[in-house]
C-alpha cells in the first residue's frame, strides 16, 4: 500500500476554475439571504462578472503557461496529478466561458414574456394550482438558475481537464446533475419541461452508470487511474485485454451519450424541445464542447497506444450519427427538435475530426492537425447553435414560443432581420462557404482524410448535402410561403439576448471569412500533456 | 477474485435490465442505482487487486456522487408524480417525434 502524499494545489494556474466554483456558492448564498427584489439584479452581476473575470483569468494564464517537460505541449499537471491544465484544455475552459456568457445573457432575458424570465415563478407548485396562480401573479422567478449554471460550467471545466478516471467522472457528474433541474424550469409548457428533465436524468444516470463500469474495467485493466499510466499499461501490454477492450467500450457509451451521438441520441430532441429554450441554447453549446475535450483527452491520451480497438468504433458511430441526425430532421415539424437532430449530425461530423491524424510531427507543415480541427469546428458549432436558439425563442404568439415550423411561414415579410439571421445561421450549419460551418467541416475533414478515413469523409459529404436540403427547406418556408392567419409575431428583446445573438451570427461570419486567427490559436494550444 | 467480477457484472447486468425494462421510476431509479453500486463492487476488487487504494477511494466519490444524484433524481420524481399522480415512465410521452 502507498502513503498518502498531500497534492499541490497549482493555485496560479487553476484560478478562474476555483474562481466559477466559488461564485456559485456564492450564488447559493445570495440565494439564502438577499431580499427576493435584489436577487436577480445581484445574481446577474454576479454571474456576468465572474464569467467575464474567469474568462480573462484563462487567457492571463494560457499567456504565462510553460512548456511542458518533453515536446511542442505546453502545459502542467496539476492537483497531485488529477487535472491536466494545457493548451486544449484552456481553449475549452475559454470557449465554455465564453458560451456560458452568452448563455447568462439569454437566462437574463426580461423583456420576451411580459417583465419576467423564461423560468418558472415556482417549480414547486403544481401547474394549474392556487399556488401557481398566485407565484405568477406575484411575478416570481427562480433565480437559482444561475448557480446552478455556474456549478455546470464548474464541472464543464473539470471534464475537459480531467487527468485521471475518477475526477473525469466527478465532472461529467457535477455538469449533469445541475443541466438536469435545470430542464425542468421552464414557466410556460411546464408538463412538457417536467418530462424533459425526467427523460434527461433516467437516460443521464444510466449512461454514467455505463461510464463508471468502464472507468473500474480499465482500472482493473492498468491498475492505475491516471491517463499516462494507462498508457503506459497498454504500451507495456500488462494486464488482461478484455477489460481494456470491454472498459473502452464502456466508457465511450458514456461520453458519446452526452455528446448526442447516434445511436445514443434518443433523449436530444426530447430534452431539447422541453427544456426552457435558453437552457437547450446553452446546454446544447457548452456541454458538447466540455465533453468532445474529454472525449478527445481519454482517447488520445489514455487510449492512444491502443487507437486500432477503438477508431473503427468511432468511424461506425461517426457515420451512424450523421445520417441519423441529418434523415430525422428532415421529418421533424417542430423547430427546436430540427435543431436538435442537426446538432446529432453535427456530432458525427466533430467525431470525423476525432479521427484524423493527432500528432503534428505526422504532418506536413501548414496542415492542420486534429485536435486543431475539432477545437476550431467545436467553436464554429458553439456559436452557431446558440444564436440559432436564441433566434428560436423570440417567435411568439400569446401562448408563448411557437417552435412548430409551419407556423414560420412568411417570417421573412414580418421580421427580415430575425429570418435573415436565422437563415445565415442555418447556411452556417449547411457549410456553406463565407460561413464559419464551411472552414469547420472542411478542417475535419481534411484531418481525416490525412488519416486515411475515407469511407468516413464520403460519408460525411453525402451527409453533408442530406442535411444541406433540410436546412434549405427551412429558409423556403420563412421566405416563399405565404403567412398562415394566426401567425406568431417576432418580439424584439431587450439588448441581453440581442447581444447574444448578435455576437453568435458575427463570429459564424467572422470564422468563415477570417479563420486565420483561431485556427492559429487552435494550433498554438498544441497537443494533449501526459 | 474474480468471483466478485463476476458478481459485479451480474449485478451490472440486473441492473442494466432493470432500467430497460420496469416502468416505475422510482424502481427505474433504483436500478440505476444497483448499477453504480456493481461498480463499487468491482472497484474495491480490484484494488485488492492491484494493491493499491486508487479502487477504493474511487468508491467512496461514487457514493457521495450516488447520494447527490437521489436528491436530484427524487426532487424531479417527485415533480412529476405530484402534477400526473403517477410516477410511470409510460404515462411521460408529451415529447415524441
Amino acid at each position: 500500500m502507498t502513503e498518502f502524499v498531500k497534492p499541490s494545489v497549482e493555485y496560479a494556474e487553476l484560478w478562474p476554475l476555483f474562481l466559477v466554483f466559488g461564485l456559485a456558492c456564492l450564488g447559493v448564498v445570495v440565494e439564502a439571504f438577499a431580499p427576493r427584489a435584489a436577487r436577480y439584479p445581484a445574481q446577474v452581476l454576479l454571474t456576468l462578472g465572474g464569467l467575464l473575470a474567469a474568462l480573462v483569468g484563462v487567457v492571463l494564464v494560457a499567456r504565462d503557461i510553460t512548456v511542458h517537460a518533453e515536446g511542442a505541449a505546453r502545459g502542467i499537471i496539476a492537483m497531485g496529478g488529477t487535472l491536466a491544465v494545457d493548451g486544449p484544455a484552456l481553449f475549452i475552459w475559454g470557449l465554455v466561458l465564453a458560451l456560458a456568457l452568452m448563455g447568462t445573457l439569454l437566462f437574463a432575458e426580461r423583456q420576451l414574456d411580459g417583465g419576467v424570465t423564461a423560468f418558472a415563478g415556482q417549480a414547486a407548485a403544481v401547474p394549474g394550482t392556487d399556488a401557481e396562480t398566485r407565484a405568477l401573479a406575484a411575478n416570481r422567478e427562480h433565480t437559482e438558475v444561475y448557480p446552478l449554471m455556474l456549478f455546470s460550467v464548474f464541472g464543464m471545466m473539470i471534464f475537459a481537464s480531467a487527468n485521471d478516471l475518477l475526477t473525469m467522472f466527478v465532472g461529467l457528474e457535477v455538469l449533469s446533475l445541475p443541466l438536469y433541474l435545470l430542464s425542468g424550469l421552464a414557466r410556460r409548457r411546464r408538463l412538457l419541461s417536467q418530462e424533459a428533465a425526467l427523460k434527461y436524468f433516467l437516460l443521464g444516470a444510466f449512461s454514467s452508470g455505463f461510464f463508471l463500469y468502464g472507468v473500474a474495467m480499465v482500472y482493473g485493466f492498468a491498475g492505475s487511474m491516471q491517463f499516462a499510466e494507462i498508457n503506459e499499461a497498454i504500451r507495456n501490454s500488462v494486464g488482461n485485454r478484455v477489460l481494456l477492450v470491454v472498459g473502452i467500450g464502456l466508457l465511450a457509451v458514456g461520453l458519446l451519450f452526452k455528446v448526442g451521438a447516434a445511436p445514443f441520441q434518443a433523449w436530444t430532441p426530447d430534452v431539447y424541445q422541453g427544456a426552457p429554450t435558453p437552457v437547450t441554447a446553452f446546454m446544447s453549446a457548452a456541454t458538447k464542447v466540455a465533453a468532445f475535450g474529454a472525449i478527445l483527452r481519454i482517447f488520445y491520451v489514455a487510449f492512444g497506444a491502443d487507437r486500432w480497438s477503438w477508431q473503427p468504433m468511432l468511424w461506425i458511430i461517426a457515420i451512424l450519427s450523421m445520417f441519423v441526425g441529418a434523415a430525422l430532421a428532415i421529418t421533424q415539424t417542430d423547430m427546436k427538435r430540427l435543431l436538435a437532430y442537426s446538432s446529432v449530425a453535427h456530432t458525427g461530423f466533430i467525431l470525423t475530426g476525432v479521427l484524423g491524424v493527432q500528432a503534428a510531427g505526422d504532418l506536413a507543415a501548414g496542415e492542420v492537425t486534429s485536435t486543431q480541427a475539432v477545437l476550431f469546428y467545436l467553436a464554429t458549432y458553439g456559436f452557431m447553435t446558440l444564436a440559432a436558439f436564441a433566434l428560436v425563442s423570440l417567435v411568439r404568439d400569446a401562448g408563448g414560443e411557437v417552435s412548430t415550423i409551419s407556423r414560420w411561414a412568411g417570417l421573412g415579410k414580418e421580421s427580415p432581420m430575425v429570418a435573415g439571421a436565422f437563415a445565415f445561421l442555418l447556411l452556417a450549419m449547411a457549410g456553406i462557404p463565407l460561413t464559419s460551418g464551411f472552414v469547420g467541416k472542411l478542417a475535419v475533414f481534411s484531418v481525416a482524410l490525412a488519416a486515411g478515413a475515407w469511407p468516413v469523409v464520403v460519408a460525411a459529404v453525402v451527409a453533408s448535402i442530406v442535411a444541406a436540403f433540410l436546412y434549405v427547406r427551412v429558409i423556403k418556408v420563412m421566405y416563399f410561403d405565404e403567412p398562415v392567419g394566426d401567425g406568431p409575431t417576432v418580439v424584439y428583446p431587450s439588448v441581453l439576448t440581442a447581444t447574444a445573438i448578435a455576437v453568435g451570427v458575427a463570429a459564424t461570419l467572422v470564422l468563415g471569412v477570417l479563420p486565420g486567427p483561431l485556427l492559429d490559436l487552435a494550433g498554438v494550444a498544441g497537443g494533449f500533456i501526459r | 477474485m474474480t468471483e466478485y467480477v463476476v458478481l459485479s457484472a451480474i449485478l451490472f447486468t440486473i441492473g442494466c435490465v432493470g432500467v430497460l425494462t420496469r416502468r416505475n421510476a422510482i424502481v427505474v431509479f433504483m436500478c440505476v442505482e444497483l448499477m453504480l453500486n456493481a461498480c463499487n463492487l468491482a472497484l474495491v476488487a480490484f484494488a485488492r487487486q492491484h494493491g493499491n487504494l486508487d479502487g477504493q477511494v474511487a468508491a467512496f466519490f461514487v457514493m457521495v456522487v450516488a447520494a447527490a444524484e437521489v436528491v436530484i433524481g427524487l426532487a424531479i420524481i417527485m415533480t412529476i408524480f405530484r402534477t400526473r399522480r403517477s410516477a410511470s415512465v409510460d404515462d411521460a410521452s408529451l415529447l415524441k417525434y
